[in-house]
């Protein structure tokens, strides 16, 4: 009890004695475990590494400056792959993560012992693994080139897209809803007139933002050879050539930037 | 022209909404369903469409028993249901005019409602109900751009152009102001007497109901507990179903009050 009675007046405090004690100590076990972990990262660093850190990079910045410019007639290509690795597999990510955000929204979902666990599964598997890896693995498949980046950047994005959502269709006001199926509607129309209008909005901003994620993203997929920018990073960085490297990494910011500035545009006409 | 038979719901949390009500209301016939929170009122208007699945008990529609009806004709039958909203219950995002014409998605084919090409009829249907209800300049505003009454105006269109047989009403007028309400509600009875609809209107200000309906019936822990005209009101009434208070301030006689609107 956090009130005491004390010649007649009540005081109050936010903790009684015990419980202050037991944050005391629990803050103590945290500052010992922090001491702890600190000593053993320094305990296995090679610190001699880290002390030439500041010239290695030094080194490595005088190299790279200037760009070498002229290399930009080459990245056009490069970058334009890029961008339509990451817009068509947002594009087609966001036609299978629809059906699965129904399955799996508990308000929608045809039977919640069946389908839905596989929805959830679906989202959960394609969300947790790299898209570099999916990458990876595609290419071993279909082969190299911009289709498996297209499709990896695509399979990387069902979770994400589906996840969110489902969770709008779980928010929307069940109310609608409702006066829609008394009027006689059938199911598809009460999805059409009592959901649609209501997550557009949602489906609208999702979209947006999971291109603005798949253009940074589609930019490394060329390291393991899934087209785009990213194998020219890789071949530069192979030679060794600075100046090219630092090119294309300005190159990348100015399309993130650009990618940034579009989506915060749209998002901003929609809501 | 609607009969419940031994009506029973009962939640899976074990609450018993409804215990057997019986009630029969002829054709033409308003009437407001009053009664404390939780004793069943949105329940029983509910189960009529089978919005909510009654547990047992019988709902008959003219002939049609629709408790056992398969989800197609279930479907059918709820076109003949007109339901109107506490919260209005209009999509948001959608145009006033898609609003009243989504009444008609039971008539019309799926794609013919996804395109939004509705027979000419129906449209010219819902630009009369605009019309009559003063919002047809309205047609083309977002439903979220209307204010509670000129909402609930609509709702009511979109329950009418369904042409149904029978009004069910939720708390049409628990968000609005007193004189709204009084628009609204008169709004709906004169709905009614014009097109010789039945209405079972749930309303918890019992003094609005009496000015209003021909009939009263109270509910109180899912059974009937009154079953008569709104003069039968009396205090001791109002205590069986609501419990003890001073009802004299509540049901004060119909006042000069809304004759001097009428006459404006």
């Amino acid at each position: 009890m956090p009130v005491q009675d004390l010649k007649g007046s009540k005081i109050w405090q936010r903790r009684t004695g015990r419980e202050s004690l037991f944050h005391w100590v629990l803050w103590l076990i945290g500052v010992a475990v922090f001491a702890y972990c600190w000593q053993q990262i320094s305990a296995s660093t090679t610190w001699f590494f880290v002390w030439d850190a500041p010239r290695i990079a030094h080194d490595i910045w005088t190299r790279a400056t200037p760009p070498r410019w002229e290399y930009i007639s080459q990245l056009g290509k490069p970058i334009w792959d890029t961008l339509n690795i990451a817009t068509l597999g947002t594009i087609f990510s966001l036609v299978l993560a629809v059906p699965v955000a129904f399955l799996a929204a508990r308000n929608t979902t045809p039977s919640r012992f069946l389908i839905r666990p596989i929805a959830l599964l679906i989202i959960v598997s394609t969300r947790s693994i790299n898209s570099l890896i999916w990458a990876l693995l595609l290419i071993a498949i279909i082969g190299p080139g911009v289709f498996a980046g297209v499709i990896a950047i695509a399979i990387r994005s069902v979770g994400f897209c589906a996840k969110l959502l489902y969770e709008a269709i779980e928010e929307i006001d069940q109310t609608q809803v409702e006066a829609i199926t008394a009027t006689g509607a059938s199911r598809w129309q009460v999805m059409a007139y009592g959901i649609v209008p209501q997550i557009l909005p949602a489906f609208a901003g999702i979209a947006v933002f999971r291109w603005d994620i798949n253009i940074r993203e589609s930019t490394v997929l060329g390291l393991v050879g899934a087209g785009g920018i990213g194998l020219q990073l890789s071949s530069s960085l192979n030679v060794l050539a600075w100046p090219q490297v630092s090119l294309i990494l300005l190159v990348i910011l100015a399309a993130v930037v650009i990618s940034e500035w579009v989506s915060a545009k749209v998002r901003g006409a929609i809501i | 022209m609607l009969r419940l038979e031994k009506l029973v719901k009962t939640y899976k949390t074990g609450d018993q909404a409804l215990k057997a009500v019986d009630l029969e209301v002829p054709e033409g016939q308003v009437l407001a369903l009053i009664g404390p929170s939780g004793a069943g009122k949105s329940t029983l208007i509910r189960c009529i469409n089978r919005l909510v699945e009654p547990t047992s008990g019988k709902v008959c529609l003219g002939d049609v028993d629709l408790t056992g009806l398969s989800s197609g004709h279930l479907r059918r039958e709820r076109r003949r249901m007109g339901m109107i909203f506490q919260e209005y219950a209009l999509v948001e995002r959608l145009s006033v005019m898609e609003n009243v014409l989504s009444g008609r998605l039971g008539y019309v084919g799926f794609w013919r409602s996804f395109l939004r090409r509705y027979p000419q009829s129906d449209v010219d249907e819902a630009f009369r109900l605009l019309d009559r209800v003063g919002l047809a300049h309205m047609a083309d505003k977002r439903a979220d751009e209307l204010s509670g009454g000129q909402r609930q105006r609509v709702g009511i269109c979109r329950a009418l152009i369904q042409n149904p047989a029978l009004l069910l009403v939720d708390e049409p007028t628990a968000s609005l102001d007193p004189k709204t309400s009084r628009q609204i509600m008169r709004l709906i009875c004169e709905l009614c007497k014009e097109r010789g609809l039945a209405a079972i209107i749930n309303i918890h200000d019992v003094a609005l109901a009496q000015m209003f309906v021909q009939r009263v019936i109270g509910l109180r822990l899912g059974a009937v507990e009154f079953d008569g005209p709104p003069e039968g009101l009396t205090p001791d009434v109002l205590t069986s179903i609501y419990g003890e208070e001073d009802w004299e301030a509540t049901i004060a006689p119909v006042d000069e009050d809304d004759t001097l609107e009428a006459a404006q």
